[in-house]
């Protein structure tokens, strides 16, 4: 966890946030994102996490994270708490992404939501020519693996974004390796980004 | 982490920096019954050194049974402290880096005012003359005794069951004196289950004949037998069923068949019994049924407009609460509920629910991830602090 670099989207969030803010991470793993705040920033960091390992590991680094479910727990909160509410590539693993979406802008003056893209040209590859679900560097886990249920193209989500009138304050999409990031105009990149980091403000 | 704790041998506690200690309070007590408890000792143990900032001093809460020998050996038993794997040097409260204190509750046995001691209106003990006391009661006490001691404020209150309790009453009541809290295996309130376990234990010891309306000092006996049975039902309580499965199973004691009769023919029965027959060497029956009520009174939300977020809100306080998985007399949907609250009024929290079989008492029985989880939260805490060593 120390010194190992930090997940390419993490990295992409982390820019995005101002120093010296309230930040929620929601489906926080190790708090590898919340220490590189910390550290970096100086950033008032919370977060929240499903399996227990992951909690454990963050408390024990100091990180103030509880034990929680996006889907159920978001409702506690008060609005407004936060300057940032993350949730990094969860979105798709959530039962209700559009009831957390709003949660998330409710709870937070931004979100910070990380997504795979399930429209690259890899992925509809693999579909359209082999009639399987994709195993793709970012969709690595094969279907019944997986712990993604809600799949989505960044188109979708930019769709879902107009529908529930979030602001797309910033959108970063990259390729897998980290290069190749795409203009907010370029129309191929729900074709060619693997990934993509949105800046949501209330509408 | 420090050279003995890498050889695996615990240092024990220099001598020069253990204290035990007793301090007496002219200044009466305000219960929440109004009634004013005057004159009043507390009874107190203290570890370590409090620093030239008066900012590294942790007190420890203990639970219903326990006391103020946390990590010294028990004078009555001989027995290590009830934390001694915990605290002390170089563990995961550092007696060298920390200022610990533990105190009796007031109501206790060990040398705190309680039901034992003389009434000075009468000139003979308490017994049922002595206030009901409350977990608030506990804690302005314990107040008492940090003016006393001349420590301002807390780096970290830390507790399980009873402990988290005024874990939770020493957050909602003295937020400024608090910079974290650590309740663990605790919860916000007594259900009507919790209730009802204490009440079978007062009605044993309120059923022995020794008891004597509570006045027994007098007479020179005790209901040793009402206790015990007390204790007996309360520590199935503390346990888990696969705990006791793993433990005794049906295993017969001392024997290759069944008797017959009704001596301990079972091990888990001569455990039980074990239990019940050494607690009452060291504990005062009229002790219990005061602390097991003021342990049923407790309800922090009632205490705050029925909303338990009251209790904490504008709180500048760093939460750790901690529950375990196989603990159904303080379950973790207890601690849900106080972490819901904390949320509620976006506190600094954090929550871990420890995966173990050994039930409620898993939090005295050493478990590797808890005492790492909790290491890490005080260590984390200590760096916002400002605390160096």
């Amino acid at each position: 966890m120390n010194g190992s670099p930090l997940r390419l989207d993490l990295q992409l969030i982390a820019e995005m946030v101002e120093p010296k803010t309230r930040v929620l991470d929601i489906g926080c793993g190790d708090g590898a994102l919340l220490k590189h705040l910390a550290l970096t920033k100086d950033v008032d960091g919370r977060g929240i996490e499903l399996s227990p390992e992951g909690v454990a590991a963050s408390v024990t680094q100091g990180l103030s994270v509880i034990q929680g479910d996006a889907d159920t727990d978001l409702t506690d909160y008060p609005t407004g708490a936060f300057d940032y509410v993350v949730l990094s590539q969860t979105l798709p693993a959530v039962r209700r992404p559009k009831a957390v979406l709003l949660e998330l802008l409710r709870i937070g003056k931004h979100a910070l939501v990380s997504i795979p893209n399930f429209g690259h040209w890899r992925v509809r590859w693999s579909l359209m020519l082999g009639g399987r679900m994709p195993v793709t560097p970012i969709f690595a886990e094969t279907w019944h693996e997986t712990a993604i249920i809600h799949p989505c193209t960044i188109a979708d989500f930019e769709a879902l974004c107009r529908e529930l009138d979030l602001a797309i304050v910033r959108r970063v999409a990259v390729r897998q390796d980290g290069n190749g990031s795409f203009e907010t105009a370029d129309t191929l990149v729900n074709l060619f980004a693997e990934q993509a980091v949105f800046l949501l403000g209330r509408g | 982490m420090n050279e003995s704790a890498l050889l695996g041998k615990p240092r024990a506690i220099s001598p020069a920096h253990v204290v035990d200690a007793r301090a007496a309070f002219d200044k009466p007590l305000m219960l929440d019954c109004g009634v004013e408890l005057s004159p009043y000792t507390i009874a107190y143990q203290t570890y370590g050194r409090l620093n030239a900032d008066r900012s590294n001093a942790i007190l420890i809460c203990h639970a219903l049974t326990m006391d103020q020998y946390v990590a010294s050996p028990h004078p009555i038993t001989g027995k290590p402290g009830w934390w001694v794997d915990g605290v002390g040097p170089g563990l995961t409260i550092d007696t060298d880096r920390y200022f610990v204190i533990c105190s009796n509750v007031v109501g206790g046995c060990m040398g705190t005012t309680g039901p034992m001691d003389i009434n000075p209106k009468t000139g003979k003990p308490y017994g049922l003359d002595f206030p009901v006391i409350t977990i608030g009661d506990m804690v302005r006490a314990q107040a008492a005794l940090l003016d006393y001691l001349g420590v301002p404020d807390l780096f970290c209150v830390i507790g399980g069951s009873m402990g988290a309790m005024q874990v939770l009453e020493w957050a909602a009541a003295f937020p400024k004196r608090v910079f974290t809290a650590v309740a663990i295996a605790g919860a916000a309130r007594h259900s009507a289950q919790n209730i009802a376990f204490h009440e079978v234990g007062r009605q044993a010891i309120m059923a022995d004949p020794n008891w004597m309306g509570g006045a027994y000092y007098a007479h020179g006996t005790r209901p040793t037998a009402g206790l015990a049975v007390a204790r007996m039902a309360a520590h199935i309580t503390y346990l888990s069923e696969a705990a006791l499965h793993r433990k005794f199973g049906r295993n017969l004691q001392d024997r290759s068949r069944v008797t017959f009769g009704f001596d301990a023919d079972f091990q888990v029965e001569s455990y039980l019994r074990h239990q019940g027959s050494t607690f009452v060497d060291r504990f005062d029956a009229n002790s219990y049924l005061y602390i097991t009520r003021a342990l049923d009174y407790f309800d922090l939300a009632a205490e705050h407009g029925g909303v338990l977020a009251n209790a904490f809100r504008g709180t500048t306080t760093r939460f750790c609460v901690i529950s375990f998985t196989s603990d159904w007399l303080y379950p973790t949907r207890e601690s849900r509920e106080v972490v819901r609250a904390l949320n509620g009024v976006a506190a600094n929290v954090s929550f871990v629910e420890v995966e173990t079989d050994k039930g409620h008492d898993a939090f005295l029985l050493g478990e590797p991830h808890f005492e790492a989880t909790l290491a890490g939260f005080i260590a984390g805490a200590a760096a916002h602090r400002g605390l160096a060593w």
